[in-house]
């Protein structure tokens, strides 16, 4: 029924505006109008543009204002300050040109629109001019660049040594966290290793596995450097977190880093955002599979006492579950149940 | 003596020709025809039609992102079992629509029905070529997209949907069917499409080359080339040295897929299996995909900016500004396409020196960008500018081409790609930058030709609307996308609900959408005025905009081979609009500088003598040669 009365209503609306159509091809003819150069057409369309300028331009900058607290998102790490200075420099540069350019666009439409006692201007060329409009862009882009570029240094240079190092695993579709335990030696993992109880391949005949652990969230220290070390073990993921201005590939058989320093503890967020259940987030931005958008993990930012506090409760995983050591060579398996039994 | 081959040539063929016209039947003319134009038309119409499914899709990703909770059971007439029993889009499909949605778009509309029609169609009749070098090949080419596009459009209707991993198609996604349905038969008819497609893509472009080289016309130097054949030649250029990269890129993914082989897979256990590929690298093929993939933004970009040129100039009745420049811009931008495909990667793993690199030689492209609008705007300035509806999709062409190309210059910088990278923002960014800005161009292109096309003129007013329609429902969806990006809204997800950053907005998404719908579906306008005036269009005069280029000295109705008679000689450049002196506000190449002597500037006087003394030489041999073949 309602196909019937949809596809009624297209036939209606086509006879209209075949309607419409006609009657104006008519009066156009009658007017002998399609003999001229330009009709009022011509300067109902440079009108047009100017109005669309005036409308466009004046909602474009309303928006930007009112809405500027839903769309910038508050920024939790060290060098997210300095990239979204960035941003914004190049905003205020390239909104200037974007507005000028575009006055000049429809100003120069509507100015210039045909009149037929005039002749348009013979102007071929002005070297001068091509030159001063391919330098100033150039240095504006070289200031552009260099700040830029030192800003990409600082942030992909190694890690600091005394960086709190996190593994982050992509898989299909989920995250999984993993820490380096007291040792502060992440374990070697082998992908052929991967079972149901070891979903992340760890390699416990590598003694710096024994004190590893994981974390159903991703908690940091405030203040202090941080490096992600990121995998994927099926396709390739992303972690992107927002807040933190941080993104980086997974990519299965070539691990990636990125190191940052958060400087917002989750409390802080919340009480600056006055949301009590606001949660700092990873989400996956390189399309993995249907469930690409619901890879979830929470970041939980906390004060540096509070981390090594809760560093040095985990658990390991040799400790919540001994089965995976049961296949380790007699010696070793001696080592890790000796790293169990102690306390 | 050339001059004498050629001249011999084109008696040769006229005579050809003549023999054709008689024999062609149906089959020859409007099938498997050789006649450039006829290849343009039939270009011309796969782009349309690729160009409805490929927005259609766009609707029905839009719907679900503008409306997450709305029943689509309307839909299951046409979605069937795509649309599950609580009235909701399948997640899976969604990534098969966005990936369908860009593989249409980019390469069958913008690649294909852009420069196949207007490279096929303005060569020959802008150079003063009777056809292109090889009429057989351009066939061909032609046949082979047809072909390229029957596999794709097959690929819709699979059971398991068709290739789903974005239009990049990165690997291992793409080369497991364990990760995602369609992966599987899907990807596999997506790969051998391509590769039709790609074959489609040399063949046109070695001809387009071939053609602009050899088979110009007496006097039409380089440097008197209009704009649109030097932006053709350049895209042609272009998708010649890149595409075999893309076909490399395919071919080993054809081999990962079906031979076991390890080019981009490496340690990957999926579906509670731990594969025994080793050693391969998924970024080798972003490399690899991305040395296509950058140039081809500037493959559908540059065949627009040249029609843009063109008509700006013939409806502003001014030469384009910085003739020089402009060319040199496109070869600036043609050289440096090559070398900037690594920004689509800064977050990619990649080594940080690299992404450095590519971020310096990334900004140095906006340079001749730059130079190409304020060229624009400076034809504009003291112009008498005439609205045709081509003259308003090119100023919107050059709106788009600001709006998107400065956006450009936050994603080339790597420190600010980190947060901006496969957000909405970058959606934002190509859709003006490369989708609408060449629609734009191509539309300008359909205005601006129909009437050579078809011997009729589009209705103006319907493009008017067709244009206001377009043109602010192009602003609407995709500047709110900024917005959207900004905030960190990540490309491709199915629904934003799932995280407490992008849970908003949805009031922004469904204006997006709606703006979606109905710019959609202003384009069925132009399909009216399009197939109306085709048959019952006024009919046009022999040079409807008082344009400079030879095209317009063909029949109304040229027939196989284009000028009746010898082809005419070039005696100037094709933007002498408005000169000084002259009576007309318009010159054609085709009037020797010895007819002006009115509007000659110091420079071409003082070319008077030499052109006299071409032209008597020209005369003698044209005689010699005519009683040698009699």
């Amino acid at each position: 029924m309602y196909g019937f009365l949809i596809s009624i209503g297209v036939i209606l609306l086509i006879m209209l505006i075949w309607m419409v159509y006609r009657i104006q091809t008519l009066i156009s003819v009658a007017k002998g109008s399609d003999k001229k150069i330009a009709t009022t057409s011509n300067k109902v369309n440079a009108i047009l543009f100017m109005v669309f300028l005036i409308v466009f331009g004046g909602w474009m900058v309303w928006y930007s204002i009112v809405e500027f607290d839903n769309f910038q998102l508050p920024i939790a790490s060290e060098h997210g300050i300095v990239t979204d200075r960035l941003f914004w420099i190049t905003t205020a540069v390239t909104g200037f040109i974007f507005i000028l350019t575009h006055i000049l666009l429809f100003w120069f439409s509507y100015h210039y629109r045909y009149r037929e006692d005039r002749r348009a201007a013979f102007y071929p060329d002005n070297n001068k001019l091509e030159v001063i409009w391919t330098l100033v862009p150039a240095i504006v882009l070289t200031i552009l660049v260099i700040s830029g570029w030192k800003a990409w240094s600082d942030i992909t240079s190694p890690a600091p040594d005394n960086a709190h190092v996190v593994e982050i695993m992509g898989y299909q579709f989920a995250w999984e966290v993993r820490y380096p335990g007291l040792d502060e030696q992440l374990g070697d993992y082998d992908y052929r290793l991967t079972t149901a109880t070891n979903s992340r391949g760890i390699d416990f005949t590598d003694k710096n596995a024994f004190d590893d652990f994981p974390s159903q969230n991703v908690v940091i220290p405030k203040g202090e450097p941080v490096l992600f070390n990121i995998r994927a073990r099926d396709v390739l993921h992303s972690v992107f977190a927002p807040h933190m201005r941080l993104k980086m590939d997974a990519v299965p058989g070539m691990p990636t880093r990125f190191w940052f320093v958060p400087n917002k503890t989750t409390e802080e967020m919340r009480a600056e955002l006055g949301d009590e259940e606001f949660e700092f987030e990873i989400a996956c931005t390189e399309v993995c599979g249907i469930g690409h958008f619901t890879m979830r993990k929470v970041i939980r930012v906390v004060e540096p006492e509070e981390y090594r506090k809760w560093f040095t409760e985990q658990t390991p995983f040799i400790k919540s579950n001994p089965d995976l050591i049961a296949d380790l060579p007699v010696d070793l398996k001696e080592l890790a149940e000796i790293y169990i039994n102690e306390e | 003596m050339a001059v004498a081959n050629v001249l011999a040539h084109d008696a040769a063929s006229t005579h050809d020709d003549h023999d054709h016209e008689h024999h062609d039947n149906f089959i020859t003319k409007y099938i498997f025809t050789t006649d450039h134009k006829m290849i343009a038309k039939q270009y011309l119409l796969s782009g349309i039609f690729w160009a409805f499914i490929g927005g259609f899709l766009s609707i029905l990703f839009r719907l679900q992102l503008g409306f997450p909770d709305m029943d689509m059971t309307f839909l299951k007439p046409i979605l069937g079992g795509w649309i599950n029993a609580s009235g909701k889009l399948d997640p899976a499909f969604y990534l098969a629509l966005v990936t369908m949605h860009g593989t249409i778009m980019v390469f069958f509309v913008l690649t294909a029905g852009l420069s196949g029609t207007f490279s096929n169609f303005l060569i020959p009749l802008q150079i003063g070529a009777r056809d292109m070098a090889s009429g057989f090949m351009n066939m061909l080419s032609y046949w082979f997209f047809f072909v390229s596009g029957v596999i794709m459009f097959v690929s819709l209707f699979l059971e398991k949907g068709p290739a789903s991993g974005g239009w990049v198609v990165y690997p291992p996604l793409s080369a497991l069917e364990q990760a995602i349905p369609g992966s599987g038969l899907g990807m596999t008819l997506w790969l051998v499409a391509m590769v039709f497609f790609i074959a489609s893509s040399l063949m046109g472009g070695i001809n387009y080359i071939t053609t602009v080289i050899n088979l110009r016309t007496k006097g039409m130097a380089f440097s008197r080339l209009p704009l649109t054949i030097w932006a053709f030649f350049l895209t042609a250029v272009i998708g010649l040295l890149s595409f075999p990269v893309l076909f490399s890129a395919a071919l080993l993914l054809v081999f990962d897929r079906s031979f076991g082989t390890s080019f981009y897979l490496s340690d990957i256990y999926i579906g509670g299996e731990a594969l025994p590929n080793t050693g391969g690298s998924a970024v080798l093929y972003q490399h690899l995909f991305w040395f296509l993939g950058h140039p081809e933004v500037y493959i559908v970009l540059l065949p627009a900016l040249g029609i843009t040129s063109e008509v700006i100039a013939t409806n502003s009745r001014k030469p384009i500004f910085g003739y020089k420049a402009m060319i040199i811009s496109m070869l600036g931008i043609t050289i440096l396409s090559f070398v900037v495909w690594a920004h689509h990667m800064f977050v990619s793993g990649l080594n940080p020196f690299l992404g450095s690199i590519f971020m310096f030689l990334t900004l140095i492209i906006a340079v001749p960008s730059a130079v190409k609008v304020f060229n624009y705007l400076t034809t504009l300035w003291r112009g008498n500018l005439i609205f045709t509806p081509a003259m308003l999709f090119s100023i919107g062409l050059v709106s788009f081409f600001i709006s998107g190309g400065l956006t450009g210059i936050f994603l080339g910088n790597s420190a600010i790609d980190i947060q901006l990278h496969d957000t909405y923002f970058v959606v934002a960014h190509f859709h003006l930058v490369m989708g609408a800005a060449s629609f734009f161009g191509m539309m300008a292109g359909v205005y601006h030709w129909f009437p050579k096309m078809f011997g009729r003129m589009l209705d103006e007013k319907l493009g008017y609307i067709h244009f206001w329609l377009t043109f602010v429902g192009v602003y609407l969806v995709f500047f709110p996308m900024h917005y959207i990006g900004i905030a960190g809204f990540p490309r491709r997800y199915y629904s934003w609900t799932n995280f407490s950053f992008a849970d908003m907005y949805t009031d922004l998404n469904m204006f997006v959408s709606v703006a979606a719908i109905i710019t959609f579906f202003a384009q069925f306008i132009f399909i009216f005025n399009f197939f109306y005036s085709m048959y019952k269009g006024r009919k046009a005069s022999a040079n409807p905009w008082q344009s400079n280029t030879l095209e317009w000295t063909t029949p109304i109705h040229p027939g196989h081979g284009n000028w009746v008679g010898e082809i005419p000689s070039v005696y100037r450049w094709p933007y002498d609009y408005s000169k000084p002196g002259s009576k007309e506000d318009f010159i054609p190449q085709t009037v020797p500088l010895s007819a002006t002597p009115e509007s000659n500037l110091p420079h071409e006087a003082r070319l008077v003598k030499l052109e006299k003394e071409i032209m008597a030489e020209e005369k003698e041999e044209l005689v010699t040669n005519e009683s040698k073949e009699s």
